[in-house]
């Protein structure tokens, strides 16, 4: 152990003077996260003055409590003003005219279709020229539905814009099939809000970029031929390799823990409760570790080691929804993402943030620790190739 | 006492045997030289003597110690100096000196005096502090030997320490190894210079395709393989005529003359030269210039293995 530290501190000191890893660590993640969180505004930046209509065809105890408890909620918050329409056409009037963003259509005999075990759909019209208002509009649904646990329940969402059928446009309403199906909404389907979920994303993505700095300099240590030193020292190999790791998840662990303090003081982001997510980030370093010690035990060269984990990283970061949330994409495409530590971690973190205990980071740690068991074991097997003089 | 012996040392990379049944001995203050060409099984060798590299076979040990790749009591005996340069470029030289030292164990409190003197052993006292990348070839090479020297190892191996070094540097690292050895050092020097072995080695192993072709001191070498020393005469006159007279002289074994030389193959040039010197006076013959050719390790070298050492 006295070994491998005195190699990580040599290491760290090599990192913190070349730079690079402050650059890639810290200031260009949080230069991103600043940067996204200035072009894409949070909901109460925009949903001031988003106006949206509603109409009730099927006057239900499930369309009720959303008309008459859950928007008047968000109205009072600022986040909609809304406005009742008798029916599907005038609203469709209104938002084609401009004068609403969208419209809630609760069409006639939905709930009785709900409960008769059908499939039932609720349609949001939406101004073309407003697709965000429409996508909030919707997502204030969605959320209702899910406590309902609307199982499901089926929204359709379309688009109307000047010139257009309103009568025909009403009849593709009621004869519309659903657009977005709901799921089981569970806890891990929560999301962040832009600003936490952008900062989040860079430190996790920049994060597989930052711990290939210790990983990677075994490699370096055989180009300046400093390998065989080392080996030829009263230390055993595991010694070397120890303090290689230890680089990589200082580094790891200190750029998570800076952008973290310094997104949430700078532009408001909210990570969660601090212990859990230290645990996501100590489970979060370790899996980058892993895979990226993976990677550098079949490169040959620092420079091949580089490019490939430029690779992988650019990859499971774009997989794991690190620059757009995945409810956004395709599902298939969620389910893709729990092959990247990046998703797990960004899951974790809406967990918390959205206020669940600390057992919430329970199963994303033990998947993040499951990434660093399988990869560590499987560069242990190269490991001898990798201590080669 | 032996500092370092080895016996039965092996090691093959697939189908190549780079190194073949190799033993050997170096006592406390003695220079033992390594002598073969490039790919001859030097590096192999030492990279299993100073455990970096495990061997198929054979046993290493240094001050009675075991040495392996999986054992470390040992390699605190042992310092290293690759044939590579073996420096971390964006760290000064005295940072290089400290970080080797605290992995060798050197104690905190005698760490920076033992730094600074081996600073002034390889005259970088006044660089120090420079990152090692602003140094010229020669200073880093330098300083490669010194982080083998740092904690004053029993056993100081150095893989062919002068490749691409400047003269100057060259002889300078030539000085310090012999003033290693005068101080009870014992080292083991690979090279494929044979002035150098001749310079620095009290023995030398001949080395060639993994195995250990012959050993001994420079003279036990030599003879071992029956050389003789050569006598070039310049002649004004007949050479032919001073031929004929010498020819009848038991100490010389061929004679061979050109136009204005004699070549002459003897046993002991020092004490057959004023013989042949009077026979020439006698037979009217002037000689112009007289050199000696001693036989040395790369003549051995070639009888041995039947190439040059730089083939």
């Amino acid at each position: 152990m006295r070994a491998s530290m005195i190699i990580a501190l040599k290491d760290l000191s090599q990192r913190i003077r070349d730079k690079s890893a402050i650059l890639l660590g810290i200031v260009a993640p949080l230069g991103l996260a600043l940067i996204f969180a200035a072009i894409i505004p949070d909901a109460s930046d925009f949903t001031s003055d988003i106006q949206v209509g509603v109409v009730d065809d099927d006057r239900s105890a499930i369309s009720a409590p959303f008309i008459n408890d859950v928007l008047p909620s968000v109205e009072a918050d600022g986040l909609l003003t809304v406005e009742s329409y008798d029916s599907a056409e005038t609203a469709i009037a209104a938002v084609d005219a401009g004068t609403i963003s969208a419209a809630y259509i609760f069409p006639e005999g939905f709930s009785d279709s709900l409960q008769a075990g059908g499939e039932a759909t609720v349609e949001i019209v939406g101004n073309v020229d407003d697709s965000i208002a429409t996508q909030i509009a919707k997502a204030v649904l969605d959320s209702y539905l899910a406590e309902v646990d609307a199982v499901g329940v089926a929204v359709g969402a379309v688009m109307v814009s000047g010139g257009s059928d309103v009568a025909g446009i009403a009849q593709s309403v009621t004869a519309s099939t659903s657009a977005v199906v709901l799921a089981d909404v569970a806890a891990g389907n929560r999301e962040l809000d832009a600003t936490t979920f952008f900062s989040a994303g860079m430190a996790v993505f920049f994060l597989f970029f930052t711990v290939q700095f210790g990983v990677s300099s075994l490699l370096e240590e055989r180009h300046f031929g400093t390998l065989p030193r080392l080996l030829g020292a009263p230390i055993s190999r595991w010694s070397v390799i120890g303090g290689k790791a230890i680089t990589s998840f200082v580094l790891g662990l200190i750029s998570m823990i800076v952008l973290a303090v310094a997104t949430t003081f700078m532009i408001g982001a909210e990570w969660g409760n601090p212990l859990g997510v230290l645990i996501l980030m100590i489970c979060g370093v370790m899996s980058a570790l892993g895979i990226m010690a993976l990677v550098a035990v079949v490169a040959k060269t620092p420079e091949q080691a580089a490019n490939y984990q430029a690779i992988v990283a650019v990859a499971l970061g774009m997989l794991g929804g690190t620059f757009f949330p995945l409810s956004q994409g395709p599902r298939i495409l969620s389910l893709f993402s729990k092959l990247t530590p990046h998703a797990w971690f960004l899951q974790g973190l809406g967990d918390l943030s959205a206020g669940e205990s600390l057992k919430a980071v329970v199963t994303p740690a033990l998947a993040l620790l499951a990434f660093f068991v399988v990869t560590i074991g499987i560069a242990s097997i190269w490991r001898k190739e990798v201590l080669a003089p | 006492m032996n500092v370092l012996e080895c016996e039965g040392l092996a090691k093959a990379f697939d189908e190549l045997v780079a190194v073949d049944d190799v033993g050997f001995h170096i006592a406390a203050g003695e220079t033992y030289g390594l002598l073969g060409p490039n790919g001859a099984g030097k590096t192999t060798t030492i990279s299993m003597i100073s455990g970096i590299l495990e061997s198929d076979a054979g046993k290493v040990t240094v001050a009675g110690k075991e040495i392996t790749t999986r054992t470390t009591d040992g390699n605190a005996e042992i310092g290293y100096v690759p044939q590579d340069i073996a420096i971390y470029p964006d760290l000064t030289a005295r940072e290089n000196l400290r970080f080797f030292g605290k992995l060798y164990g050197i104690p905190k409190a005698s760490l920076g005096p033992r730094v600074d003197e081996v600073l002034e052993v390889i005259g970088l006292s006044d660089r120090g502090d420079d990152r090692t990348e602003e140094y010229s070839g020669g200073m880093k090479r330098r300083l490669n030997i010194g982080i083998g020297l740092l904690h004053e190892p029993s056993l100081l191996i150095l893989d062919e320490p002068t490749v691409g070094v400047d003269p100057q540097s060259r002889n300078s690292i030539l000085e310090s190894v012999e003033l290693l050895g005068q101080s009870g050092t014992a080292v083991l020097y690979t090279t494929h210079y044979m002035e150098e072995a001749e310079r620095l080695c009290d023995r030398v192993a001949i080395i060639d395709g993994g195995k250990i072709r012959a050993e001994g001191t420079r003279r036990e070498l030599v003879e071992l393989v029956g050389q003789r020393d050569t006598i070039n005469l310049g002649v004004i006159g007949s050479a032919y005529r001073l031929v004929e007279a010498l020819e009848s002289m038991p100490e010389i074994h061929k004679i061979t003359a050109a136009d204005a030389s004699v070549e002459i193959l003897v046993d002991g040039a020092s004490s057959v030269l004023p013989r042949i010197l009077e026979v020439a006076q006698q037979s009217e013959v002037g000689v112009s210039g007289v050199e000696v050719v001693e036989p040395n390790l790369e003549s051995v070298f070639l009888h041995l293995t039947g190439k040059a050492l730089r083939d």
